[in-house]
C-alpha cells in the first residue's frame, strides 16, 4: 500500500492507483473531459491536472500513478487558473448559443465554465467549423460544438472497433470526421450510438435530445430486452415515458450498446401497445374487463381439462419475460393445469 | 580552435558505408569488447555518465537499466533519427560520415538490454542519408555484424530503416513509436515509459543518434577515459550546430562545457560582414533566445539553465543587429502551430492564440493586457501541455519577454503611446 | 456459454461458427473485434460473407448445412498432425478411439470438397485453433438450427475437448443465445422434460421434491415441445394453447402449416404487449407489461443473472405477466401464491441448486453466473474446470455428416438459408415500432449471387417470388456475392415476406429444433 496526501487528507491506495482514482475514493471532484473509465487514459484534455509537490509540471491525474509519500494539491491557485485557461481556450472556438443546444443541462463544458467562473474567453476565434451532419436516423453531428476530447473516436475505434470516426488533419485544424468526408448515412456507421453516449457536449446528440433536459429525467438501471448478451443500461424517464437509453458498465458490456439497445425503445410508449384485455366476439377481438377475460380463460381451461384431460392443454412460455414469470408459467402449467406440455420458443 | 572528435573520430578518412573500412580505423572494437561480457555494458555506461543527446539529457545507463530489467518476449532498440528541430543537423553528419558507428552503438545497446530488433526512424527529408544507411546496414549484415549470429557470438539482432512522414512531433519518442506502429503520430501520455512499454507495448530503448554513436568509444576505452572530457555532470563531447548570421556555419564536435563565445568567435568566425551580434537562439527552435551579453555561458545543461539559455541538442542560431525578434517569434510560432499534433488542448488551441498575440505586437495593434495574456498562456503551456512540443513552444516568446522587454514595447502602437 | 464474454478480449485465436456475431450479438461482436485489434487471429466459418469476415484471418465460406463435415475435417487435421492435447485427452476424456473412428473418414481434401472451401485454409484454421493457448469457439443458430443441430453442437465440443480447451480461461464452447432470456426460460424449466435447473421430470426424486414444495401431485408424462405441440394441435390432441410473450406465427418453420393448425384450436390464449400475428388469431388476449414496467431477472448467454427494474407504469390496464399468472393460478384454484417477483426468486433459489445463491438484494450489488449454489458462492465464470457435470471425464460424441434434410433439385435448385440482420430483432414486434429502423431496413429481401441473378435476368432491387415446397413469398432481390452461387438468404424478421413461410420443419431428433437454416428453394421474377 502507498501512503499519500491529497489536499491535506491522508489516503492509502494500492500500487498502480491513479491520482484520479485516489481522489474519487476520497470524494474529491476532479473535472475531466477526455477520460473514459473503460479505456486507457490518454491525458489529452488536461482538465484533470493537479499539482504534485516536487514536480515542476502539472500532472494529469487520470494517467499519473500514485507513489508513496506523494503530496498532491487538486485545487491550488496554479491548478485552478490552468483549468480556467483550458476552458477559455475551448470556449474561444465553441459555438455558445447554448439556448439552442440539445446538450443544455448535461454539457460538461458549460458545467465546468460555470463551476470555474469562466464567463467568456479572452481569446479569439480562429476556426472555420465543418458543416453539420444530420444524415443519421438517430443522431446529429455539429462540429461547432466539438471540443476534440476524442472520446467518440476512441469509442468507435477501440470499443466498437467500427472505424467510422477518425481524427482528420493535424494541430489546430484537427477535427473529427468520417473517411472521405462522407455523411453518416453513407458510411459504414452501424448506428450503435456509443459516440453519442460519450459526447460531453452538444457535438453528437440524439435526435430526440431536445425533448427533455437531463434534470427532468430519472434513470433506472436495467437489462436490455433484446439479444442474449444482456447489456446493462439506464432508462431515462420523463413524465412516465422512456425518452432515452444510456449504456451502463455491465460485466458483458464495457459501457457500450448496439443500435437496438440504444435506440429501439419506442415500442415501450407506442400507441399500438395492448391496453385492455380482448375477447373474440362475433369473430372480432373486443375490449373487455380483466374479470371477464380471466374468467373466460379459467372456464375455458377447466372445460377442456374436464373433457379431454390436462394434456389437451399446452403452454408456450417466453424467452423475453423474466425468470420469475417463466417459473410461474411452468408452475401454473404443471402444478395447476397438470400437464408437462410447457415449452418456449427459444429454439429460434 | 581544434575540434575534439570522439563521435566523429576519423570521419572523412574512410569510405563511410564500408564495414571493413570502418574496422580498419578501429571500428567495431567496442562491440567486440561488449560481446565478451554483455552483462557489464549497462554498468559501464552508467559509470561513463553518458547522457542523452536528443535534447532531454536523460542518463543513458539508467534508461538502459529499465529496459534491461523489464521481462518480455521481445524488446526493441529504436534510434531516433528524426532530427526535426530546425537548426539541428548533427545527426545527419554522423549518419553520413560514420554510419557504422551508429550501427555499432545500436548493437551494443541491444546487447545491453536484450533486444532482438532495432529500428532507425529517419526523417523523410534526409533522402541522401537513407541511401547511406541502407548501404551501411547491408554491408554490416554481409560482414556478420547484424543477423542471427553476430560475430559468432550467437547473439541475434537486426536493424530496419523506417522513414518518417515529415512531422516534427514524431521526434518525440512516444509519437515516434506510434508512427512506427503505423498510427497517427501523437505523443502518448507517460507513464508507462517506452523503456517498459514502448513499441507494440514491449520494452523499448529509444535513443538519439548521437547518444548511440557514443557507445562504441565508451566500450572501447572505458568510462574513465570517457569522463576526461566534458563536465562532471555531462561528460563527453557534443556536436554543436552553428547556424544563422555566422561566417562558418556547420556542425562541430567539442567537449561539453565549451562557451558560446568560443564557438561563435573561434569556430564560427563571428557574424558576417562585421555586423554586431544581437541575439542567440539556443537549443533549437523551441529554445530560449538570449542576448549577446550571455556569450560567455558554458554549453552544458546546468550552466545554460542557470542563465536562462537552453542546452537542448546543442544548436546555436546567431542573429545579428538587423534581425527583428518579432519576425523571428512569428516565424517560430507559425512553425509550432503547424507542427502541433492536435492531441492536447493547450497546445492545439494555445499555439494559434500565441501566434495571434505575437502578430498583434508585430502589427502594432496590441492592447493593454495582451502581453499579460501572452505570458499567462505561455507559462501555462510550459507546465501543462502533454509533450515537449507544447511545453517548449512558448520558450522563445517567454525568453524574449525576459531578455528583450523593449521588443514588446517599441513595435507596439499602444506601448509607444504610453511610453 | 461455458466461459464468460469478457474473456474473449484476451483470446489468441477466436473461432466463430454459424454466428453473425456483429449483427445478432453486436456487443460480443465488438469485443471479438477488440481481440482482433489487440492481435488475436479470427477464423470465421459461415455460408455468408457476414461483416465479421472483414476482420477474419481465415474465412471458410462453407456450404449451408456442412458444419459437421467441417468440424470433423478440422479434427482430422489436428489428430493426424499430432496437434491435439494428449494430456488432456488422456486424463479428462473418454472415447478418443471412437472419435477417430468417425473422424478418420474426413480427410481435409474430402471435407474441402463437401464444404466448398480451400483445403489449405481448412488446415491452417485447424492449426491456428489447436496451437492457440486461449481460443474460444462461438456459435449460434447457424449450428443449432439444422436437422443435425445437436450433432453439430457435440462436434463443436469434441473439437474443444480434443484441444484441451474446455474448463480453461479464454476458451470454451460458447453458444450465443438469440433472445435476451432464452437461457432463463430454459433454466426455469420451461421445457417439457425439465423442472428448474434441468432437474428431470422423469426423475422421481426431483418430482417428489417439487410436489412437496408446491403441495400438489405432478404429472409424470413428459410434455410436448413447441413443434410437437403444433402437430398435436393439428390432429386435435391439443385443444387449448396458452402463448405468453411469443409470436410463433412468424417464428415457426413452415408458417402456413402452423397457421392452419392454430385455427383449429378451441381456445387460444395470447398474452403479449402487442397484437402480434399470433394474437390476431386468439380467442382471448391478455395485455402484458414490457421489461421497462416490471421487476425481475434475466439470465444472459454467459449464465449471468441480472436485474430488470420498473422504470414506467404499464399502459392502460396492462399488467405484468407475473400479476396475470398469479391471478390466473388463484382463479384456477391454487392457493399457495407468492407475494411478489422477489419472493418468486426466493422460491426458485430454494428449489434450484444452481440458482441457490441469488436474491434481489444480492443482484443489486453483483451479478454472478450460475452455478451459484449459496449466497456466499462467487458464481462460476468458467464451467467444467477440473470436473465435468458427468464426472471426471467428458465423453467424445462423434457424429457423421449428414446432408440437410432437403437438398436442391431441378424444381428447387437453390439452397435457402435464413438469419438475422442488425437493425431488427426477432419478429419485429419491438424494433418494427421504430420508424428510424424501418427506414434503414423496412422490407424483407433475398440475397442472391450475381451469377444466379444473371441466369434469372434479375436486376438489383427487383421484386421476386421465392418459393419452396411449403409456400412462397415476394421480396426485393439484393444481388451480392455475400452469398455463393446456388445459395440465397432471407432474414426471418418480416411478416411480409416471411422466410418461415418457406423453411422446413424437419426436426433435429434430440433438441427438436427445426431446420431453419437450409431448405431447397426457387426464385422467380414477378
Ligand atoms: C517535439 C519533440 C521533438 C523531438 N525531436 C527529437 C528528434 O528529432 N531527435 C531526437 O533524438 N530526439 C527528439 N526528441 C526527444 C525525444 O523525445 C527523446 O527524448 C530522445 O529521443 C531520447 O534519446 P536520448 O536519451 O538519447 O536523448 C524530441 C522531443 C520532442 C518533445
Ligand atoms: S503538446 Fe502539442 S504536440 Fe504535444 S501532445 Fe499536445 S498537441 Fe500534441
Amino acid at each position: 500500500m502507498l501512503k499519500l496526501t491529497i489536499d491535506g487528507r491522508p489516503v492509502e491506495v494500492s500500487e498502480g492507483t491513479t491520482i484520479l482514482e485516489a481522489c474519487q475514493f476520497l470524494g474529491i471532484e476532479i473535472p475531466t473531459l477526455c477520460h473514459l473509465e473503460q479505456l486507457k487514459a490518454e491525458g489529452s484534455c488536461r482538465m484533470c491536472v493537479v499539482e504534485v509537490e516536487g514536480v515542476k509540471n502539472l500532472q494529469v491525474s487520470c494517467a499519473t500513478p500514485c507513489w508513496d509519500g506523494m503530496v498532491v494539491q487538486t485545487k491550488s491557485e496554479r491548478v485552478v487558473s490552468f483549468r480556467r485557461l483550458i476552458l477559455e481556450l475551448l470556449l474561444a472556438n465553441h459555438d455558445t448559443d447554448c439556448f439552442n443546444c440539445p446538450a443544455t443541462g448535461r454539457c460538461k463544458l458549460y458545467q465546468y465554465a460555470m463551476e470555474y467562473g469562466v464567463e467568456g474567453s479572452r481569446f479569439v476565434r480562429f476556426k472555420e467549423h465543418h458543416p453539420k451532419d444530420e444524415s443519421s436516423e438517430f443522431f446529429n453531428y455539429d462540429p461547432s460544438k466539438c471540443i476534440l476530447c476524442r472520446r467518440c473516436v476512441r469509442v468507435c475505434n477501440d470499443l466498437q472497433v467500427n472505424h467510422t470516426l477518425s481524427l482528420k488533419n493535424r494541430g489546430p485544424d484537427t477535427w473529427v470526421g468520417l473517411p472521405f468526408d462522407k455523411l453518416f448515412k453513407d458510411s459504414n456507421c452501424v448506428s450503435c450510438g456509443n459516440c453519442v453516449s460519450v459526447c460531453p457536449t452538444g457535438a453528437l446528440t440524439a435526435k430526440a435530445a431536445k425533448s427533455f433536459r437531463i434534470w427532468e429525467v430519472t434513470k433506472t438501471r436495467t437489462t436490455c430486452p433484446y439479444c442474449g448478451v444482456g447489456c446493462q443500461m439506464d432508462l431515462l424517464v420523463k413524465n412516465g415515458e422512456v425518452v432515452g437509453v444510456e449504456p451502463a458498465h455491465g460485466r458483458a458490456n464495457p459501457g457500450i450498446l448496439c443500435v437496438k439497445g440504444k435506440w429501439a425503445y419506442h415500442f415501450i410508449n407506442h400507441p399500438d401497445r395492448l391496453k385492455t384485455p380482448l375477447i373474440r366476439k362475433d369473430g372480432q377481438l373486443q375490449p373487455v374487463s380483466w374479470d371477464e377475460a380471466l374468467d373466460y380463460v379459467v372456464e375455458g381451461i377447466k372445460k377442456i381439462k374436464e373433457e379431454s384431460g390436462p394434456d389437451a392443454i399446452a403452454g408456450f412460455s417466453s424467452a423475453r419475460v423474466t425468470n420469475e414469470e417463466n417459473y410461474l408459467f411452468m408452475k401454473m402449467m404443471r402444478a395447476v393445469v397438470g400437464t408437462n406440455n410447457v415449452d418456449h420458443c427459444a429454439r429460434l | 580552435m581544434e575540434e575534439t572528435r570522439v563521435v566523429l573520430d576519423k570521419a572523412g578518412e574512410f569510405l563511410p558505408t564500408s564495414a571493413r573500412a570502418y574496422e580498419a580505423v578501429g571500428g567495431y572494437t567496442g562491440l567486440r569488447k561488449a560481446l565478451a561480457d554483455p552483462d557489464q555494458i549497462v554498468e559501464i555506461i552508467k559509470a561513463s555518465g553518458l547522457r542523452g543527446r536528443g535534447g532531454a539529457g536523460f542518463p543513458t545507463g539508467l534508461k538502459m537499466s529499465f529496459t534491461k530489467a523489464a521481462a518480455a518476449d521481445h524488446k526493441y532498440v529504436v534510434c531516433n533519427a528524426d532530427e526535426g528541430e530546425p537548426g539541428t543537423n548533427k545527426d545527419r553528419v554522423i549518419m553520413e560520415e560514420v554510419p557504422h558507428r551508429l550501427i555499432e552503438g545500436m548493437i551494443i545497446a541491444a546487447l545491453a538490454v536484450g533486444a532482438d530488433q532495432g529500428y532507425i526512424y529517419l526523417r523523410a527529408e534526409y533522402p541522401h542519408v537513407k541511401k547511406v544507411l541502407e548501404k551501411a546496414l547491408e554491408d554490416a549484415r554481409q560482414h556478420g555484424f547484424l543477423g542471427t549470429d553476430i560475430l559468432g557470438s550467437g547473439f541475434a539482432f537486426d536493424i530496419q530503416l523506417f522513414i518518417g512522414a515529415g512531422a516534427y512531433v514524431c521526434g518525440e519518442e512516444t509519437a515516434l513509436l506510434d508512427s512506427l506502429e503505423g498510427k497517427r503520430g501523437e505523443p502518448r501520455v507517460k507513464p508507462p515509459y517506452p523503456g517498459v512499454a514502448g513499441l507494440w507495448g514491449k520494452p523499448t530503448l529509444v535513443n538519439n543518434v548521437e547518444t548511440l554513436a557514443n557507445l562504441p568509444a565508451i566500450m572501447e576505452h572505458g568510462p574513465k577515459w570517457y569522463r576526461r572530457l566534458g563536465t562532471e555532470r555531462f561528460p563527453g563531447t557534443k556536436l554543436f550546430t552553428l547556424s544563422g548570421n555566422i561566417t562558418n556555419p556547420g556542425v562541430y564536435e567539442f567537449p561539453v562545457g565549451v562557451t558560446i563565445r568560443q564557438l561563435f568567435e573561434e569556430v564560427g568566425g563571428g557574424c558576417p560582414n562585421g555586423k554586431r551580434l544581437y541575439a542567440i537562439q539556443t537549443g533549437g527552435a523551441s529554445g530560449n533566445i538570449i542576448p549577446a551579453s550571455l556569450l560567455d555561458t558554458p554549453l552544458d545543461p546546468e550552466s545554460c539553465d542557470g542563465v536562462g539559455a537552453t542546452f537542448g541538442a546543442g544548436d546555436l542560431m546567431f542573429m545579428d543587429e538587423t534581425c527583428c525578434l518579432l519576425d523571428v517569434l512569428e516565424n517560430l510560432t507559425e512553425f509550432f502551430v503547424k507542427e502541433s499534433c492536435g492531441k492536447c488542448c493547450p497546445c492545439r488551441e494555445g499555439n494559434p492564440q500565441l501566434l495571434h498575440l505575437v502578430r498583434k505586437f508585430r502589427h502594432g495593434t496590441a492592447q493593454e493586457g495582451d502581453l499579460d495574456l501572452l505570458v499567462e498562456l505561455g507559462k501555462a503551456m510550459t507546465v501543462g501541455c502533454l509533450c515537449g512540443l507544447g511545453q517548449m513552444a512558448p520558450n522563445p516568446i517567454l525568453s524574449v519577454v525576459r531578455f528583450f522587454p523593449q521588443v514588446f514595447a517599441v513595435n507596439n502602437a499602444y506601448a509607444r503611446e504610453v511610453s | 456459454m461455458t466461459n464468460s464474454i469478457a474473456e474473449v478480449v484476451d483470446a489468441d485465436v477466436v473461432l466463430v461458427l454459424g454466428s453473425n456475431t456483429t449483427e445478432a450479438h453486436p456487443v460480443i461482436g465488438a469485443q471479438i473485434r477488440q481481440a482482433v485489434k489487440r492481435g488475436a487471429k479470427l477464423v470465421v466459418a459461415e455460408p455468408r460473407e457476414i461483416p465479421l469476415v472483414e476482420d477474419a484471418h481465415i474465412f471458410l465460406k462453407i456450404k449451408p448445412g456442412t458444419n459437421i463435415a467441417l468440424l470433423n475435417g478440422l479434427m482430422h487435421v489436428i489428430i493426424s498432425e499430432g496437434l491435439y492435447d494428449r494430456d488432456y485427452v488422456e486424463n479428462r476424456t473418454e472415447g478418443f478411439e471412437d472419435l477417430w473412428e468417425v473422424v478418420q473418414d474426413y480427410p481435409p481434401e474430402k471435407v474441402a470438397e463437401i464444404c466448398g472451401v480451400d483445403v489449405e485454409d481448412l488446415k491452417e484454421a485447424a492449426r491456428l485453433y489447436a496451437q492457440a493457448d486461449k481460443a474460444p469457439i462461438f456459435y449460434a443458430m447457424g449450428v443449432t438450427q439444422h436437422s443435425t443441430g445437436t450433432a453439430g453442437v457435440m462436434s463443436i465440443s469434441n473439437l474443444a475437448l480434443l484441444c484441451g480447451k474446455v474448463g480453461k480461461y479464454g476458451c470454451g464452447v460458447n453458444p450465443l443465445r438469440g433472445q435476451n432470456n432464452v437461457q432463463g426460460a430454459c433454466d426455469m424449466g420451461c421445457l417439457p422434460g425439465d423442472y428448474t435447473g434441468y432437474q428431470k421430470v422423469a426423475n422421481p426424486e426431483a418430482r417428489a421434491k417439487f410436489e412437496r414444495a408446491w403441495g400438489v401431485k405432478l404429472p409424470e408424462k413428459p410434455g410436448l415441445t413447441v413443434t410437437e405441440a403444433v402437430k398435436a394441435i393439428e390432429d386435435g390432441r391439443v385443444r387449448c394453447l396458452f402463448v405468453m410473450g411469443e409470436n410463433p406465427l412468424l417464428s415457426d418453420p413452415n408458417l402456413n402449416h402452423t397457421e392452419e393448425a392454430f385455427r383449429k384450436l378451441d381456445l387460444l390464449i395470447v398474452q403479449d404487449i402487442f397484437l402480434t400475428e399470433t394474437a390476431e388469431l386468439a380467442h382471448v388476449v391478455l395485455p402484458a407489461a414490457c421489461f421497462a414496467e416490471k421487476e425481475g431477472t434475466f439470465t444472459n448467454t454467459e449464465r449471468r443473472v441480472q436485474r430488470i427494474r420498473r422504470a414506467v407504469s404499464p399502459p392502460g390496464e396492462a399488467r405484468t405477466d407475473w400479476e396475470i399468472l398469479d391471478e390466473l393460478m388463484r382463479r384456477l384454484g391454487y392457493e399457495n401464491n407468492l407475494g411478489s417477483p422477489e419472493e418468486t426468486l426466493r422460491e426458485i433459489a430454494s428449489l434450484t441448486p444452481s440458482y441457490g445463491g441469488f436474491s434481489f438484494q444480492r443482484l443489486d450489488r453483483e451479478q454472478p453466473q450460475w452455478p451459484c449454489p449459496t449466497p456466499d458462492h462467487p458464481g462460476t465464470p468458467i464451467l467444467h474446470v477440473g470436473r465435468f457435470s458427468r464426472g471426471e471425464r467428458a465423453l467424445f460424441k462423434p457424429a457423421h455428416y449428414v446432408p440437410p434434410a432437403e437438398q436442391p433439385d431441378e424444381e428447387y435448385p437453390l439452397l435457402l438459408t435464413t438469419g438475422r440482420i442488425l437493425y431488427h430483432y426477432h419478429t419485429r414486434t419491438m424494433t418494427g415500432r421504430n420508424a428510424e429502423l424501418n427506414r434503414i431496413a423496412g422490407r424483407s429481401f433475398v440475397e442472391i449471387n450475381p451469377a444466379d441473378a444473371e441466369r434469372l435476368g434479375l436486376q438489383q432491387g427487383a421484386r421476386v417470388k421465392v418459393k419452396s415446397r411449403r409456400g412462397e413469398v415476394v421480396v426485393d432481390a439484393v444481388v451480392t456475392d455475400r452469398v455463393d452461387e446456388g445459395v440465397i438468404f432471407i432474414p426471418f424478421h418480416f411478416a411480409d415476406g416471411a422466410a418461415n413461410r418457406l423453411t422446413n420443419d424437419a426436426l433435429d431428433p434430440i433438441a427438436k429444433i427445426p431446420e431453419y437454416k437450409v431448405c431447397a428453394a426457387r426464385v422467380e421474377r414477378c
